[in-house]
Order: structure tokens, then C-alpha cells, then sequence
């Protein structure tokens, strides 16, 4: 999961240290996985390099903790850009599919439209898969159906989300 | 591109404060097979009866080859559905007192066609879908899987230019839908049919050429729209 596009997505609603940074990242998408200190001032050290952040005020004293990091147009490009690009179907894609659904709510972007866009990519790789499954031999099918039984999978998983964005809007805005 | 087959737009149908439909635009090429995709209740078969010309929408149009289905008679519709269109639905479907074969042969019996003529094409689908064996049998006698396979010779039977399925698959455990699926999409290949495929399933999907979602009666059709 692209650590860099999350936290751009989090400081669309406005500037914040690192460490705040750190937290959010943990409490919503770091479940099992917190980020280490380390990651989270590479990452912004790269955002930075790369225009996508600036710093935005720096508190008295020393240390890399002491900035606080607003996003830049180029950043707010730049996560547009990941939130409308569908993922490249793969199993256990489901951390950054989350992740991307929670960003596109928080930023008021269209979550049902980013769904239905993964959706078609999923399609389009389980229309490619059947049609090798269908003119091969029972190699080919076994190895196909694993696939698509995965893919299946994380298809359902998107539908019950779909269905339930109402329900996690409400929770990730309050 | 090939001219547009069956065209819906604006669809709207309520029973009583249910809105089944509620702006639903759908079309389909010769030959095309179309997943309509969405969540259980979302109006997915009601989209299928209105483009088959069984229920008649409250507002929007249906479009078939030039004809708008609205302004046809009733005994034109029926003979729409009897000539040009196929159906397969989940089960159910098969005339209980009457063998496999003869549930094959009778939309073309119900055409004029003879009965030994009918019954020899209607074996020939039966061959294809390869079910030969229970075709001196009556449907409560067969399995899930051979009376679907039954069911799809059927529909295919008369040749019609689209066919409509509405969850075929959806009785069937995986081996026995997939192989449903494989000869459904063949046969309609082979012989040019449109497919309006119904299914909640994303596999059965994956037999499609291209997919419309359904959801809350809207049903965004990508390729409509472009
Ligand atoms: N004949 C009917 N009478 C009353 N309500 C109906 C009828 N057909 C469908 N509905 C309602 O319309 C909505 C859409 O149904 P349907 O088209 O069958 O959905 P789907 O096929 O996607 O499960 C549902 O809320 C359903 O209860
Ligand atoms: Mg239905």
C-alpha cells in the first residue's frame, strides 16, 4: 500500500506534524501494522523532494517533529490521480482498497465511482482468465479457477462495501 | 461498430412505492453477450422483463431494431418474444408433463413447425448441449444441471436473435453453472445471439463481453453513455 498517497490524502483537510500524521495512519488503516517513526519521516522527506508537500510551520526547537506539512496542488494531483486509477487486480489487495475507499469519503470524492472502476478492472482480468480457462486444457483450468476464486473473492468484498457506504461515511467523517 | 440490436433508455417502473427502475439505460450489438450485474433487488430482472416486452415500463423506451416495443400491439409483442427472443431463467421453466425433447420442440410446434421436423432439430440442440441421454425423459426425472442444459436448448432452438437469461446459473453448483455458461456463450456465438446474461455472480459474468450495473433501479450502461 503507497504509505505516501495516504498521507497525502489525509493532509487534504489541512496541515499536520508528523507524528499526527503517524497516529491517523495508525488508528484507521494500521490495524495489525503501526508505521515506524523512521517510515513516516522518509516518506515525508520524499513528498517534500518531490513538491507534493511543503512545510507549512515550524515550532521552536529542533528536530524533524517540530514540522508541520501542508499538501501542495501538485500533491492534491497526485492523489487524484491514485484515487481514480484502478488498482491492478492481485489477491490480498484489500488494505489499499480500503485505504483508497476511507480517502475518497474523507475527501468527498466519488467512492461509488471508484468502486465500480475497480470493478470493471477485476472483470476485465476474470474475462481474460475465462477465456484462457475456457480454450485450455485441465492445467489451465485448475490454475485459472484459483485465480478467479480469488478475484471473486475481492469482488464480493467490493460489493459489500458498496453497500455499505452510506454506513462508513458516517463513521470516518465523525 | 455494428448498429445497436436492443436499446432502453430512461427506464422508470414502480410497484407501488418500490421503484424497481428508476432511470435505467441499457443496449446491446448482435452477438453480444451483456452481463447485467448488481445486488439482489436492484431491479435487475425487472430491466430484463422490460426488454423482453413482459412488463411494460411507466416511463422511458425500449428499442428493437427500429421498433419501439410501446407501440406495438400485445399480439405483436407476444409474437416479438416467440420469434426473435429466447428465455432462460433460473428454474421452473420446462413443461413437467412433457419429455426433454418435447420441451425443445415446442416453441417451434407453437411456430407450426411438424412434429417429427421439430423433434429431430430439438434433438440436435439436446446432442449439442450434450444431454443427449435424457431426452425420452420428463423434467422432475433429470438433474439440476441436464434440465438447464435442457432449458438453454430451448431457448436456442428457434434461432433468436437475443437471448435472455436471467441467473441460468443461479440453482447450480460451480462445475455444473460453468459448463452451462461455456455452452450457453458457444451456442449463442455460433449462432449470432445477443445475450442479456442476469447474474449477481462475478463468474458467470466473466463469460460476458462487457458488463451493465444495476444499483437502486439505475443502471449505468458505460458504453450507452460514451
Ligand atoms: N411483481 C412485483 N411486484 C411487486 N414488487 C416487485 C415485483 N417485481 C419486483 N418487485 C420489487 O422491485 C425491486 C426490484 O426487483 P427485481 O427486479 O426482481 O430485482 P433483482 O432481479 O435485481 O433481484 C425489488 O424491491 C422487488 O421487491
Ligand atoms: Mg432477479
Amino acid at each position: 500500500m503507497s504509505i505516501g498517497h495516504t498521507f497525502l490524502g489525509l493532509l487534504e483537510s489541512g496541515p499536520r506534524h508528523g507524528y499526527d500524521l503517524k497516529r491517523t495512519f495508525d488508528e484507521r488503516f494500521g490495524h495489525d501494522r503501526p508505521l515506524a517513526y523512521g517510515q513516516v519521516y522518509s516518506t515525508l522527506a520524499r513528498l517534500l523532494k518531490n513538491g507534493l508537500v511543503e512545510v507549512d510551520g515550524i515550532e521552536p526547537g529542533g528536530g524533524p517533529e517540530r514540522k508541520r506539512y501542508a499538501i501542495t496542488d501538485a500533491g492534491i494531483t497526485d492523489v487524484e490521480r491514485w484515487l481514480s486509477q484502478p488498482e491492478k487486480p492481485e489477491p490480498y489487495l484489500q488494505s489499499t482498497l480500503y485505504t483508497k475507499v476511507v480517502l475518497a469519503l474523507l475527501t468527498n470524492r466519488g467512492a461509488a465511482e471508484l468502486l465500480d472502476t475497480q470493478r470493471s478492472e477485476h472483470l476485465r482480468l476474470m474475462r481474460e482468465l475465462t477465456r484462457r480457462k475456457t480454450g485450455g486444457d485441465l492445467a489451465d483450468q485448475l490454475v485459472c479457477d484459483h485465480a478467479l476464486f480469488h478475484l471473486e473473492a475481492d469482488l464480493r468484498w467490493l460489493e459489500l462495501t458498496a453497500a455499505r457506504l452510506d454506513q462508513l461515511a458516517k463513521e470516518v467523517r465523525k | 461498430m455494428t448498429e445497436l440490436l436492443l436499446v432502453a433508455t430512461g427506464l422508470r417502473k414502480s410497484y407501488g412505492q418500490t421503484a424497481a427502475l428508476d432511470n435505467a439505460d441499457f443496449s446491446i450489438r448482435p452477438g453480444e453477450v451483456v452481463a447485467v450485474m448488481g445486488p439482489s433487488g436492484s431491479g435487475k430482472s425487472t430491466l430484463l422483463h422490460c426488454l423482453a416486452g413482459i412488463v411494460r415500463p411507466d416511463g422511458g423506451q425500449v428499442r428493437y431494431r427500429h421498433r419501439e416495443l410501446s407501440e406495438m400491439s400485445d399480439a405483436e409483442r407476444s409474437a416479438l418474444r416467440r420469434d426473435e427472443f429466447g428465455f432462460v431463467f433460473q428454474f421452473g421453466q420446462l413443461v413437467p408433463e412433457l419429455t426433454c425433447v418435447e420441451n425443445v420442440a415446442l416453441p417451434l410446434r407453437l411456430n407450426g413447425v411438424k412434429r417429427k421436423e421439430a423433434e429431430r432439430r430439438a434433438t440436435e440442440w439436446l446432442d449439442r448441449l450434450e444431454v443427449t441421454e435424457v431426452s425420452a425423459k420428463r423434467p422432475g426425472e433429470v438433474s439440476g444441471g441436464q434440465g438447464q442444459r435442457v432449458a438453454v436448448a430451448r431457448a436456442l432452438v428457434t434461432g433468436p436473435r437475443v437471448v435472455f437469461a436471467d441467473e441460468p446459473t443461479g440453482a447450480l453448483d460451480s462445475l455444473n453453472g460453468e459448463r452451462v455458461m461455456e455452452l450457453l456463450t458457444a451456442a449463442a456465438r455460433d449462432t449470432r445471439a445477443a445475450v442479456v446474461l442476469v447474474t449477481h455472480e462475478a463468474r458467470v459474468a466473466a463469460y460476458s463481453d462487457r458488463e451493465v450495473v444495476v444499483r437502486d433501479g439505475r443502471a449505468r450502461d458505460l458504453e450507452h453513455a460514451a
